[in-house]
């Protein structure tokens, strides 16, 4: 191979040379260049080693079709893994090595597996290895020779941007077609987004010449109009990768991800070429007709020297002719078909002109390699019945095939959006028979191969577009849709039998044509299992130059029709997408309350409580964290503590119907509830499993304030609007959430504290335990509740969040002689266990029930209805399977039974710890546990702790704190 | 080199017989009818042939054998569940699994990789302390292990999840395996086939009769003609609301799409199978060297296999935040399966009010790894009429009951 001299439009640079390694040895190429194309220029035939057999492997497709050409890259101190050759841009300084070799790509020692293959049929690994004591070995050795490139386990995360975009008409494919579509429905008012997977526009319109000019022209004009229209934005290097519902399309760039959604979107994405089969027909050197047209016009590469064309269609008699023009000697043609079309014989006289011998109903029947394991001659044929071949042949010296027998066409996205397909015989190909509205799709994908045929479709196809985002009506055309060139561009079999095999299909799975017929042969005959048995279309490419020929050869084996047998389903992605695309720069909100700093500057040690970053504790200099939570606990016990609470869910609902809606969505009843006054409530589901607690507050007849668990304050907020919008009641429901900071003061203190701050009269006889105030804190206006979740005498306030640290800080500043304390969540939960107070998601699970958590009190059968009722009236008349009940250790040692650990009646499971601590207020270790009922109505149980050893508890009464409640309705201080 | 494969290089015509035989005709009638050619409901037949000694049994399957959930979905395989009644029947699964390669002279790749739940939250190591607690009791291999041990065994990973979610400790399970899910269909299906069941494929049910009391299974109407039987398994996982309206049945199955995705091959970097509930994301390599990932079920009742992008974008977010150094790894398909999920996590099994119509379904996200299980418990059950014992609590009629089996705490990313 060679660098031709320069050519006009070529897309390489020859004023900036970039200096690359491959395999160790240094190479050189232009900006511009991809790494394929850059390899082939330096000569280099040998790119890669097969994945099974670890055969010689060359370019294919150019075209990332194939994964031949996949490699591992190092550059700027990051190894890429997997990196698509003909396609990845050539940068200075890249260090390029083949993937999965063992001893490197020249002296690869495992092409020894080649010689081996005749013990490795299709699915070989299904039937032996599988002895229960060897199979640990085997699988390793296949991991091992599995994959593709190695890993670097220590580079960094990338962080790829993601935009989003919205246009009229999405164009995907700047082929002929795809340029035409853009245009057309630009000129008719929509703006239009079009996208290439190639560094420029343009596709086959500018590599498939014929050895002509006339349609590079055109198609370089179509290119400038579409350069300054001012309605097309155009995206290189850019491909589509999924469609989703709703026009919704992920567009991958090289640096970022776009999401579009379109009004409308036009597939014009072309035909993949399809390689033929025939023995040996994977030699370095043998290359889609397409591919050698690529390498020689964008990159000015002869891929050989002397080509011999293996042809079945016109485009492969002008891929001859391109060859010519570029000075490379042309063996001769070799046609599959007995008698060739109008628009190849055409050609094959300008071949003949200049001396190309052109052979009909003839066929490649193998292909040989010289010492440098690339192509050197191939053998050509008559062909006979059933595709052998005849027995005298030709023997031809080349260093180059190229195969041009046919198309698949690039049809996946179209399917993901829902189009239906049916096999055209004028073309031997799927096309379109029904699209969604708003999709369209144009060009060789729906079958039209000749070069103004294509404008014409596209053309058609882009008003139409233009007219579905305008709502109107397409204008009528005297033509709809001219056939394509009237030649089929398809040969129906382009596959040749051979003893020996080697006759590659898959060659991402190196899969040959007998694998086919003996996984039909053992059953796997529908194109799914043929599939999932064989692995076909399963590699890396994805079936883009398999599929077609898999689904030839099981219908010929089924004698059925190619369009009789189905297809296999496709999916996203159509190409591969970094996992650093898909994810972006990666949200992760943290919340923090206002009051983040005041913690940070008091020692807190964080805990996350879902999104929520609270103070777990406040750590003191020399004391341990559980001592520095004892403190916690006696400073809200004997004198005062606050803490933030303001992750709470808060929620408020006013309208005529806020009592209603409340009785209804809680267990307990509202409608009775005073104004100014608070009551706990329990939310259940339909089968009358807790799922939320809080505290509802009645602010006026038409007007409530509640909250909900930190947790779930989002869901149940979401989940209420849901609910009072199917029960159609008059409420408004306001997500307060971030309205408001909330803190609980809370010790026999607090009052004391709080009445040098607050306009609101304190005493007993006017704000009693329960009561709700409003009035000044500190000068803001604020909200007081007395409350008991910690069993003391306290009083939750809320204030506007912009006045959340003002309020804290007075607070402080007030109790500063009471040696007022800020406490966290652990010692919070302390309290609340020493008082007997269940956490919902903690002390209850999936399954319990209030009667089962000893919660009857919170709930009001008799109300005509509350969600969950149905359940509970049902769950009353049942013996219950779970109980919550108090314990206590009997002899505390050092070694504490931990939240999760199971209670034991005799040998067998009756439980679970759910809460356990030791309490600095009881001296002793208390706890809560769901248990069996039988555990439930006895005086203890032994619980398993860490290390299988068992402990003793008696069941306690709850609260184990102040059964009498006279802490938290405390009248005066003492 | 296995000498079994030398048959392969000295045969000159490729020496394996066909797996399944292909039947032209239905029969008029058969002793059971099978409805649902997935793993579940082909097993049930081998195990019916090779343990009841009942044969004659049609598999009728609407499309492709395996084809359904059985083929999509990520192959965990595992016992550390949290109720008795799922910790024994899994593990009993598990211990199925072990031989069946050998049993099938048919290589399923099983794999025993272990398995980390992590947990990132007081509450997430709270239900793993439960779920090892349980298993221990049960003598099934599972242990909390803390922070630094999942550094140790996952050097590569970043417990600190990009420093939003630091892991705490994990729950591990040594037993945790992953198998070549068609190739266990395969297995199965042979195994019946051999043994004289009859597999249906592009048979689809279209109607069951029962006689005129309507309490009782007369007979399947296919689109390929009618059969009689008196005895019916319905095993259609995501299709099961569908069959059960055929008989007039209820059941509390709703249907959520569940979606996963798969990386291109790259070399052996990861042995264990990881899962994080809080994150929504679970990964573990092939033997192939690809990645086969999954997350939690989409929220909403769908029933479809279309994929969504923000499915690939917050697994692949969550995916990195784990393994930064899988930037630039690429997805190479992502596909979804129709999960029938049940309010408790566990499956539905057994008997129904319909006599002869017996329910194999609500299987959800978590069905794969109790392929083998069911299909012995179901075989048992049809042949005897009477559920296996192990199938007790998963019957029907505990939601009228109020008895539900709360499996969610184990089984809601973990699959
Ligand atoms: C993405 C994904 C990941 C999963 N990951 C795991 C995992 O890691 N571990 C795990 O244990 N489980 C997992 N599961 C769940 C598991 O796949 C299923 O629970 C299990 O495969 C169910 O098997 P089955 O045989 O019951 O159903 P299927 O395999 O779905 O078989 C049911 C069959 O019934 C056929 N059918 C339906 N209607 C009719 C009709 N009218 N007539 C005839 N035939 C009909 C269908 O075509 C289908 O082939 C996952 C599921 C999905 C979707």
């Amino acid at each position: 191979m060679k660098r031709l001299p320069p050519l006009s439009g070529e897309w390489i640079d020859r004023k900036q040379p970039i200096a690359f390694t491959f395999e160790g040895q240094p190479f050189s190429g232009f900006a511009g260049d991809t790494i394929s194309s850059a390899l082939a220029a330096n000569g280099q035939r040998i790119i890669g080693r097969s994945f099974k057999y670890h055969r010689p492997r060359g370019l294919l497709s150019v075209a990332n079709h194939d994964s031949n050409a996949i490699m591992q890259v190092q550059h700027h101190g990051r190894t890429l893994p997997n990196v698509r050759a003909d396609v990845t841009p050539l940068a200075d300084g890249m260090r390029v090595t083949a993937v999965n070799t063992r001893g490197g790509l020249a002296k690869d020692s495992l092409h020894l597996l080649d010689r081996l293959s005749a013990f490795l049929p299709v699915g070989f690994y299904y039937k032996a290895f599988h002895s229960k004591r060897f199979f640990p070995r085997w699988e390793r050795l296949f991991r091992n020779l599995a994959g593709l490139s190695e890993l670097d386990l220590h580079s960094s995360r990338r962080r790829t941007p993601k935009a989003y975009a919205f246009t009229d008409v999405l164009v995907v494919g700047a082929g002929p077609s795809g340029l035409a579509a853009a245009l057309s429905a630009a000129d008719n008012g929509a703006q239009v987004m079009l996208v290439d997977e190639n560094a420029g526009p343009g596709g086959s319109g500018l590599y498939a010449r014929g050895g002509q000019d006339a349609d590079a022209r055109q198609t370089l004009q179509l290119m400038e109009r579409v350069r300054q229209h001012p309605r097309i934005q155009v995206l290189c290097n850019t491909y589509a990768a999924g469609y989703y519902a709703d026009h919704w399309v992920a567009l991958i760039t090289p640096t970022e991800m776009v999401k579009v959604r379109a009004a409308s979107v036009v597939f014009a994405q072309g035909a993949f070429e399809q390689p033929a089969v025939f023995h040996n027909n994977d030699l370095p050197g043998i290359l889609l007709a397409s591919g050698a047209q690529r390498l020689l016009s964008r990159y000015a590469v002869a891929p050989c020297q002397r080509v011999l064309v293996l042809t079945a269609n016109p485009q492969g008699y002008a891929a001859a002719l391109d060859a010519l023009e570029h000075g490379i000697e042309v063996a001769g043609i070799v046609d599959l078909r007995t008698a060739p079309g109008p628009a190849s014989t055409q050609l094959a006289e300008r071949l003949q002109a200049r001396g190309v011998p052109v052979s009909t109903s003839a066929i490649i029947e193998n292909a040989r390699a010289g010492v440098d394991g690339c192509v050197r001659s191939v053998v050509v044929k008559t062909r006979g019945q059933d595709d052998v071949a005849t027995a005298a042949g030709q023997t031809h010296e080349v260093d180059g095939v190229w195969m041009s027998v046919g198309f698949a066409p690039a049809h996946s996205l179209l399917l993901q959006a829902g189009a239906r397909l049916q096999m055209e015989s004028s073309v031997g190909q799927y096309v379109p028979s029904m699209l969604p509205a708003g999709i369209f799709s144009c060009g060789k994908v729906t079958g039209v191969y000749g070069f103004t045929s294509r404008l014409t479709d596209g053309t058609r196809v882009g008003e139409q577009a233009a007219a579905y985002v305008q709502r109107r009506a397409p204008k009528p055309r005297s033509t709809a849709g001219t056939p394509g060139m009237m030649e089929m561009p398809n040969h129906p079999y382009p596959i040749v039998a051979h003893a020996k095999g080697k006759n590659f299909i898959d060659f991402d799975e190196d899969l040959q044509l007998k694998d086919f017929a003996n996984a039909v042969q053992e059953g796997f005959d529908s194109i799914e299992l043929l599939k999932r048995y064989t692995t076909v279309g399963m590699g890396p490419s994805q079936g883009k130059h398999s599929n077609l020929n898999a689904l030839r050869i099981l219908a010929k084996l089924r004698s059925e029709a190619v369009g009789r047998v189905g297809a296999p389903t496709a999916r996203p992605m159509f190409h591969p997408v970094p996992l650093s695309h898909l994810a972006g720069r990666s949200f992760s909100p943290e919340r923090a309350t206002q009051l983040a700093g005041a913690h940070e500057a008091l020692g807190a040690v964080w805990m996350l409580a879902g999104q929520w970053k609270r103070p777990e504790y406040y750590a003191v200099a020399g004391l341990s964290r559980a001592a520095a939570i004892e403190q916690e606990v006696r400073a809200v016990r004997e004198g005062a503590g606050l803490i933030d609470v303001g992750t709470l869910g808060k929620i408020e609902i006013h309208g005529p119907d806020a009592a209603e809606f409340l009785d209804r969505v809680y267990a307990g009843r509202y409608g009775t509830l005073t104004a100014g006054m608070t009551r706990y409530g329990l939310m259940l589901d339909e089968s009358g499993v807790i799922i939320d607690d809080g505290v509802i507050a009645r602010l006026a007849d038409e007007s409530f304030y509640f909250t909900t668990t930190t947790g779930n304050s989002a869901s149940i907020y979401r989940e209420l609007g849901r609910l009072a919008t199917q029960w159609n009641l008059k409420v408004g429901l306001v997500n307060a959430t971030g309205h408001y900071a909330a803190f609980n003061l809370a010790g026999p203190l607090s009052r004391r504290i709080l009445a040098r701050l607050t306009t609101v009269d304190l005493a007993q006889s006017s704000f009693p335990f329960l009561g709700l105030r409003e009035g000044l804190v500190a000068g803001v206006p604020a909200r007081l509740m007395r409350v008991g979740f910690v069993g003391e005498l306290g009083y939750e306030i809320h204030v506007p969040v912009h006045s959340a640290l003002h309020v804290w800080e007075a607070l402080f500043a007030a109790g500063a002689a009471e040696a007022i304390r800020p406490f966290g969540v652990e010692a919070q939960r302390v309290l609340r266990l020493e008082k007997g107070h269940l956490i919902v998601g903690q002390d209850t699970d999936g399954l319990t029930d209030p009667l089962q958590a000893g919660c009857e009190w919170a709930i009001k059968m008799d109300k005509p209805f509350f969600i969950g009722q149905r359940s509970l009236r049902i769950l009353q008349k049942m013996p219950k399977r779970q109980h919550l009940v108090g314990f206590r250790l009997t002899a505390p040692g050092t070694d504490l039974p931990q939240e999760g650990h199971l209670v034991l009646a005799g040998t067998e499971m009756a439980g679970r710890v759910t809460s356990v601590t030791r309490s600095p207020t009881l001296q002793a270790v208390i706890g809560l546990a769901m248990v069996t009922p039988a555990v439930a109505t006895g005086t203890g149980f032994r619980i398993r702790i860490d290390g299988g050893r068992e402990v003793d508890a008696i069941i306690t009464p709850l609260p184990f704190y102040d059964a009498a409640g006279a802490r938290q309705k405390l009248a005066e201080a003492p | 080199m296995p000498w079994r494969l030398l048959k392969f290089a000295l045969k000159s015509k490729h020496p394996e017989p066909r797996m399944f035989t292909a039947h032209s005709e239905l029969k008029e009638s058969y002793d059971a009818v099978i409805i649902g050619g997935g793993g579940h409901g082909l097993a049930a037949a081998y195990y019916l042939a090779r343990d009841h000694g009942i044969t004659n049994v049609a598999v009728i399957e609407k499309d492709y054998l395996g084809g359904g959930n059985t083929a999509r979905n990520t192959t965990i395989i595992r016992s550390n569940y949290l109720t008795p009644e799922g910790v024994r029947f899994y593990d009993e699964s598990v211990r199925l699994w072990q031989d069946l390669s050998q049993d099938f002279d048919l290589n399923l790749f099983y794999s025993t990789r272990g398995h980390y739940t992590l947990a990132h939250t007081d509450s997430a190591v709270r239900t793993m302390r439960w779920r090892a607690e349980v298993n221990k009791h049960f003598g099934i291999n599972s242990e909390l292990v803390d922070a630094q041990a999942v550094q140790r065994a996952l050097p590569m990973m970043d417990i600190t999840c990009a420093g939003h979610a630091p892991i705490l400790g994990a729950l591990y399970h040594a037993p945790g395996a992953i198998a070549r899910h068609d190739a266990v269909a395969w297995g199965y299906g042979r195994g019946a086939d051999r043994r004289g069941v009859e597999i249906h494929q592009q048979t689809e049910v279209l109607g069951i009769e029962t006689d005129a009391s309507g309490s009782r299974v007369a007979g399947v109407l296919t689109n390929r003609g009618h059969i009689a039987t008196r005895k019916v398994l319905c095993a259609v996982a995501g299709s099961t609301p569908r069959l059960l309206s055929m008989v007039g049945l209820e059941s509390p199955i709703s249907i959520h799409p569940l979606q996963a995705m798969v990386s291109e091959p790259v070399k052996p970097w990861l042995d264990p199978i990881i899962v994080s509930g809080s994150l929504h994301v679970y990964v573990s390599q092939t033997a192939r060297g690809e990645l086969v990932m999954g997350a939690s079920l989409d929220p909403y009742e769908l029933h479809s296999t279309r994929s969504t992008l923000d499915f690939a974008e917050s697994l692949a977010a969550h995916m990195l935040d784990l393994f930064p150094f899988l930037s630039d790894v690429k997805v190479v398909r992502q596909w979804a399966g129709m999960a029938d999920m049940t309010p408790d996590f566990a499956p539905i099994m057994g008997k129904t009010p319909i006599e002869g119509f017996y329910l194999d379904a609500g299987w959800g996200t978590w069905g794969f790894k109790a392929t083998p299980v069911s299909g012995k418990t179901m075989s048992y059950t049809l042949a005897n009429d009477r559920p296996h014992p192990l199938i007790e609590g998963f019957s029907l009629d505990r939601f009228r009951r109020y008895e539900l089996t709360g499996e969610k705490g184990a089984a809601s990313v973990g699959h």
